[in-house]
């Protein structure tokens, strides 16, 4: 299998806080990979490290066989990476569907002062991508108006026009309630499934992830406490002790 | 000159005819209509037009979240290019002149267009203020430039012929609507492409324009070298029918005249930049008649109101849609 992504000893410090300390992580094409871990563990800076966001102390990011490490954001999206955000990153003035054509703009190798953004093809695959998040009934509606969930699945398939190989979700279904969080991924995975993408997605709900993720990657403090088949990484002490919480720390 | 967006369904091939022919349209009916107008009336709306064209650059920028308050620089760069091109060189023909001040304005403006693209909010809008005074302290004291007085030049000639005294005005006027008209559906155009959508996101959401593969700085580069070309073709034109140019052309209240038109215009329309500069030079005329020395007055209260009911400025009574 052709390697994804790769993380090379990466390390990133802020202050006196220890954000990722020598992480090595494989991922090959294909796989769905759930990070897990207490707030403050390093999920979320280890995928700014990725997109570019943040740089890393040390280490090497390497991406579909390119070091990425000290690319801009704009630079690595454009090989290929993409992400959602955890608070969507939304153009709340527009409509729906002009977000998603800034999206397909955003995307287009050379920019045009001339092509209007409205032409068939951008809407023809706006509106495809609408029709997989189940997203065409609020087409014309602003997104400002529009309830949490659904921005969500907007703010993911913003991510994917581009038809990224590597898909970046941040907490998926935070803010959605507890009934609407299964019927959302499966809306997400549906969508995903006709590509085969490599997907990374930060999660907190244990059983959204047994159901999802291949594979599965445990942060504790920075670094990586377990790496494996969900069932089996789930079960180990050191997730249960210091993620999930089912086993009791002992004292220092 | 504009419309409503295209219905979502349609190909946007349709919706640009239209708003073509609407921009002819328009353009025939000034042309007839000043034909028979008195010449205060077609010097108003010479000057309307003119001023319209540096203001119309101010909002390409508005769109992307930021306004300049010193365009009085581009549109004095073009001002004293026609004038000296005039003068010294004997290029006199009123097509070239304003096309040559747009183009000295852009070639000014492209070293700085970097460094000004990487500032939002009161910092860029005070840094073109500051290369604007200083392009004024400079055309103060250069005498070759004329000095703080400036100088006049002649009269245009078009294609080679001279003008006839009875019609300077009105084919000036002509020369005029039509830059404007073909800068308007340019602008209309640009603002409706691809690159036009990417400024309005601009605007709302850098890092997420930047996390979808666009880049924020080319954007607003290329928005404010835009900005000078328009700057710089409106100078030229107000140089071209005034015949006297002077260094108050880049100064800070020309400038602020510019953004209150853009702000009376908002950012979604073409033709309510037109408008809003056709309600200034009105407002100015009239006043500066009736109640000499208060039409700042008069003014400042119109402006009040606009952002008061009308806070996407008066553009918003016509277009439809959230916020394009």
């Amino acid at each position: 299998m052709t390697r994804m992504l790769e993380a090379h000893g990466v390390g990133k410090r802020f202050g006196a806080v220890v954000a990722a300390a020598d992480i090595d992580i494989r991922i090959a094409a294909g796989e769905r990979v759930s990070l897990i871990g207490s707030n403050g563990a390093g999920k979320t800076t280890f995928v700014n490290m990725i997109t570019g966001y943040l740089k890393p102390d040390a280490g090497r990011i390497v991406f579909d066989g390119q070091d990425i490490t000290d690319l801009a954001p704009r630079a690595i999206t454009r090989l290929g990476v993409a992400r959602s955000f955890q608070i969507p990153q939304l153009y709340g003035d527009l409509t729906v569907l002009d977000n998603m054509l800034v999206a397909n703009a955003c995307h287009e190798q050379r920019l045009s002062f001339w092509q209007p953004a409205r032409r068939r093809s951008a809407l023809d695959r706006a509106d495809a991508l609408l029709e997989r998040f189940r997203l065409a009934e609020h087409r014309e509606r602003r997104v400002a108006e529009l309830p949490g969930g659904v921005r969500k699945l907007l703010d993911i398939a913003m991510a994917l026009t581009a038809a990224p190989k590597l898909l970046l979700l941040d907490e998926p279904t935070s803010g959605v309630s507890a009934e609407e969080k299964f019927p959302m991924m499966d809306t997400i995975m549906a969508a995903l499934g006709e590509q085969a993408m490599t997907v990374l997605f930060v999660e907190h709900d244990m059983d959204i992830v047994e159901r999802y993720a291949s594979r599965v990657v445990a942060f504790y403090s920075g670094g990586i406490i377990a790496d494996g088949a969900p069932r089996e990484a789930l079960a180990s002490d050191d997730v249960r002790r210091y993620v999930t919480g089912e086993l009791l720390q002992e004292p220092a | 000159m504009d419309s409503s967006p295209a219905k979502p369904t349609d190909s946007a091939t349709p919706a640009r005819r239209r708003i073509a022919s609407a921009g002819l349209g328009v353009f025939a009916l000034l042309a007839v209509a000043g034909f028979f107008s008195p010449k205060w009336l077609t010097f108003l709306v010479t000057m309307a037009a003119a001023n319209g064209l540096v203001s119309l650059g101010i909002v390409g920028l508005m769109r992307g979240g930021v306004v300049p308050f010193g365009q009085g620089m581009s549109f004095a760069i073009g001002g004293y290019t026609a004038a000296l091109l005039f003068n010294k060189l004997g290029l006199t023909d009123a097509l070239a002149l304003p096309f040559a001040g747009g183009l000295v304005a852009v070639v000014i403006a492209v070293p700085f267009a970097p460094l000004l693209s990487r500032y939002r909010g009161i910092f860029f809008a005070m840094l073109t203020l500051a290369l604007s005074m200083v392009t004024y302290g400079l055309l103060m004291k250069l005498e070759l430039l004329g000095g703080s007085d400036g100088f006049n030049l002649g009269r245009p000639t078009l294609l080679g012929r001279k003008l006839p005294d009875a019609r300077v005005g009105y084919i000036l006027y002509l020369v005029t609507i039509g830059v404007a008209t073909v800068m308007a559906l340019l602008a209309r155009a640009y603002f409706d492409s691809t690159r036009g959508l990417v400024t309005l996101a601009v605007r709302e959401n850098e890092l997420r324009v930047e996390y979808l593969g666009g880049s924020v700085r080319q954007a607003m580069a290329i928005n404010f070298v835009l900005a000078a070309f328009c700057g710089g073709l409106g100078g030229a034109l107000v140089v071209m029918s005034l015949g006297h140019i002077e260094p108050n052309f880049s100064f800070w209240t020309t400038s602020g005249e510019f953004v209150f038109v853009a702000i009376l215009a908002g950012w979604q329309s073409v033709a309510a930049v037109f408008v809003a500069s056709t309600v200034l030079e009105v407002v100015r005329s009239f006043s500066s008649a009736y109640f000499p020395n208060t039409w700042q007055l008069a003014l400042g209260l119109f402006l009040l109101f606009v952002i008061r009911f009308l806070p996407r400025g008066i553009g918003s009574l016509w277009m439809k849609g959230s916020a394009r």
